[in-house]
């Protein structure tokens, strides 16, 4: 574990957060048949804290979020080697239980993908397909994961209405209420508010912080300046490899690495 | 010129054309049929002409046109009596007519033989005597009323009798079964079975005896017809389908005439080798073919095109069964035919009878055409179309929402069942919708898979099992080739013919309208907003 992060300014003697990892990677490679997209990759994600993955397109930032959730299964040729460990339990392997697995690590895309149902049955989906079908456990699970989201207050009089109705930045809100409705462990979020307008942004970001206090969360964001106002740790990558990681604090103002400093520069990327 | 020619004027006036040229076609096709099926049954005047040679011929005028070997022009009529005349159309040159009016009291009469009958009515005889004072018209109409009565009595009795062949029916396979389970001659069921059977043909007899006395009683009640030339001929009042004045008609009454005669076409068989009467069989035998069809090819295809969509991948052996299932859809529907001769018939069929129904072999229950196999032949034609449809929607649904289903930690079955089928539904509510057109259209295949010129029962009725998958039917397609090539009076047949077509197209547009009003609502409720 030590190993992972000798090469960062981060040090778990010195900073709690970081004894008690809720993801550990170690040693991460993976392939696009015969290319790879990630080299060697080792990090560890802080438990109920924002880490924000960083760096320029085709970096790997969305692959190696979806290592971690093994979204990548559903491509035939995709090979992943090494180890990530979700509270210890080996993620890459083949005995692991995805369907278990992806009720713990939830997952937010950058584009919203609310189903052809109604605001309601969006989030109870992931509880009806667990076989959760009492109403009253639904319903306060409708409500708690739409406040949750900050959502509830808009849509609480028309739950049962189509969710395909929505403004864009409700309908990704309601994908976090679907997501955070199952309870995970952790969130993933790839770039949640690259398609939405300043003050939708502006309310997802609200909602991360709030979410923080029950959740992991790793958001993948392209806007360094959300990075910066949500994230309390970032990772860069560049290429595939893992360049920095560290306190968000700390990166920001006092990169350790000439790439990272060029990157949130806007030298480069 | 070069300027007007970038801004792309004429490409719009191409496409336009093209377009239109199409419709113009469909819309020309559609004319001619319902022109020449719906105006054949507006109840037309009579019209009465003397020859010069002092002859004289009633009868509708239908067309006139330029004679094909002089200058002259010739007019056809309908003269009706077959049964006097043995043709019953004509061609009549019009220079040698020398008078054309319009008598008052001329008749037409659709009887249930022989077809229409034009000329006087000149007495009605009654059971207990002649009448021929007062008004003939107005007794014929009433007592043709008490003759009906005692026809419906004669039906009532027929259903029964058809009841009572049903059990003997039974009786007699059973019986059949008996001797091929080589039970001894004396044994208690048989003795049970001969005594049943005599039960029910002591019923059976006794009901044909009454329903002889109805039938007695009923052809007491005749009008007596002359033709314009003075020759008489009697029918039974219980013949008369209809009969009125057609030169003292004004145009509403003739309407009222026209409605029912178009009405008979949806409830009544049909009469006279199927070129008058009703259609009603034939619309049946083609609703419940495509019904039995969809209900085979729809789940056999949206599951097949499931496994080639989502779980298949995308092999080359994937592709190669993805090229044969275009293909399929286009090999002739003759083929498919003689498949279903060959597999369905007389293989899966004969098997069956072998396994089942030893006993009454030769006679084949299944191993000869039917409705089952019609529409088994005919879903296996139109699989491919649901496959090709299902798949394509299926692919159409947005990669996130997959994802995003999977993310939640659903299996892709269950994906499948809650997301994806719902959103792909409209799109494979067209593929239904194509199949369905597609089986309505077919005839080849069902010449030789059960379809009969005219059936002798239904496939669905009151005996159980209800409905009667081995039956052969009736179909509307098959009603237009045999009519309109097989027909001896081919005139006579001719309106049947459009009409027919009329009500095919009219059967497949009313049953995609309503397919596409499911697939409306389907769209509605699964795709609108942001994807």
């Amino acid at each position: 574990m030590s190993s992972a992060l000798k090469a960062h300014d981060v040090d778990p003697q010195t900073d709690p957060a970081l004894a008690d990892p809720v993801i550990e990677v170690e040693n991460l490679d993976f392939y696009y048949g015969e290319a790879q997209a990630l080299f060697d990759l080792s990090m560890l994600f802080p438990r109920r804290q924002v880490t924000a993955l960083i760096g320029p397109s085709g970096c790997g930032k969305s692959t190696f979020l979806r290592c971690l959730t093994r979204m990548n299964d559903m491509v035939d040729i995709s090979r992943m080697e090494g180890s990530i460990r979700l509270d210890g339990t080996e993620v890459n392997s083949g005995e692991l239980d995805v369907i278990e697995l992806r009720r713990k690590v939830g997952m937010v895309f950058q584009k919203s993908n609310p189903f052809p149902k109604s605001i309601y049955e969006n989030v109870v989906y992931g509880l009806r397909i667990a076989g959760i079908n009492d109403k009253d456990v639904l319903d306060e699970t409708v409500e708690s994961s739409l406040k949750g989201a900050a959502l509830w207050d808009e849509v609480k009089d028309r739950l049962h209405e189509s969710a395909l109705g929505m403004s864009g930045g409700q309908m990704q809100r309601l994908c976090i209420a679907r997501a955070i409705a199952v309870n995970p462990e952790v969130i993933l979020m790839d770039e949640p508010c690259s398609a939405l307008d300043p003050k939708s942004t502006a309310r997802v970001e609200e909602m991360i912080k709030d979410l923080r206090e029950k959740y992991t969360i790793i958001i993948v964001t392209h806007n360094m300046q959300q990075a910066a106002r949500v994230s309390d740790y970032t990772a860069f990558l560049y290429e595939g490899v893992l360049v920095e990681f560290g306190k968000t604090s700390k990166l920001f103002v006092k990169p350790q690495n000439q790439q990272t400093e060029d990157y949130i520069t806007g030298r480069f990327g | 010129m070069k300027q007007f020619y970038y801004r792309g004027e004429p490409q719009v006036w191409l496409t336009a054309a093209a377009l239109a040229f199409t419709l113009l076609m469909a819309l020309t096709l559609i004319l001619v049929v319902m022109f020449n099926g719906l105006g054949a049954f507006w109840p037309k005047r009579l019209a009465t002409l003397e020859l010069n040679n002092g002859q004289a011929i009633m009868g509708q005028v239908l067309k006139e046109e330029p004679r094909p070997y002089d200058d002259g022009t010739r007019m056809q009529l309908k003269v009706g009596n077959r049964d006097l005349y043995g043709l019953d159309f004509r061609w009549v040159d019009e220079d040698k007519v020398e008078r054309l009016y319009y008598q008052e009291d001329a008749v037409t009469v659709e009887r249930e033989t022989y077809g229409d009958f034009y000329g006087f009515l000149s007495a009605v005889v009654l059971p207990d005597e002649t009448r021929n004072s007062g008004d003939l018209w107005q007794i014929l109409q009433q007592e043709r009323d008490a003759a009906l009565k005692i026809k419906d009595k004669v039906e009532k009795i027929g259903e029964k009798i058809s009841k009572l062949n049903y059990a003997m029916e039974d009786v007699r396979n059973t019986v059949l079964e008996l001797d091929y389970k080589g039970v001894p001659a004396d044994a208690q069921p048989r003795k049970e079975l001969a005594h049943k059977s005599e039960a029910l043909e002591e019923q059976f007899q006794a009901l044909v005896k009454k329903q002889r006395a109805h039938e007695a009683d009923m052809a007491l009640y005749v009008a007596e017809f002359e033709d314009v030339n003075g020759r008489g001929v009697e029918v039974p009042l219980a013949e008369i389908v209809r009969t009125y004045k057609p030169n003292q008609m004004n145009t509403l009454e003739r309407a009222g005439v026209y409605a029912s005669k178009l009405l008979e076409l949806f409830y009544a068989d049909p009469r006279e080798s199927n070129t008058e009467g009703g259609l009603f069989p034939a619309i049946f035998g083609t609703v419940l073919l495509i019904f039995v069809m969809s209900l085979f090819s729809f789940p056999l295809g949206v599951v097949a095109a499931i496994y080639l969509s989502e779980y298949a991948g995308d092999g080359p052996m994937v592709r190669m069964v993805r090229i044969a299932v275009n293909n399929l859809a286009g090999i002739p529907s003759i083929v498919y035919g003689i498949f279903g001769l060959g597999f369905f018939i007389y293989g899966l069929g004969g098997t069956i009878d072998q396994l089942f129904f030893p006993e009454r072999l030769p006679t084949p229950t299944f191993g000869t055409g039917g409705l089952l196999w019609a529409s088994l032949t005919l879903a296996l034609l139109t699989v491919p179309v649901v496959i090709v449809t299902t798949e394509e929607a299926l692919s159409a649904i947005p990669g996130g929402v997959r994802e995003g289903s999977l993310a939640l930690g659903s299996t892709r079955f269950q994906t499948l069942v809650r997301i994806l089928i719902p959103m792909a539904s409209p799109g494979i509510m067209t593929g239904l919708i194509l199949s369905m057109a597609r089986a309505a259209g077919e005839v080849a295949p069902l010449m030789i898979t059960g379809v009969v010129k005219l059936a002798p029962a239904l496939p669905l009725d009151g005996q159980f099992p209800f409905l009667h998958l081995d039956r052969k039917f009736m179909h509307l397609g098959f009603h237009i080739y045999d009519m309109g090539f097989q027909s001896p009076n081919v005139e006579a047949a001719r309106p049947m013919v459009f009409v027919t077509t009329l009500l095919l197209v009219l059967i497949v547009l009313v049953m995609s309208a309503v397919a596409i009003r499911l697939r409306n609502k389907m769209k509605k409720k699964y795709t609108f907003g942001t994807f």
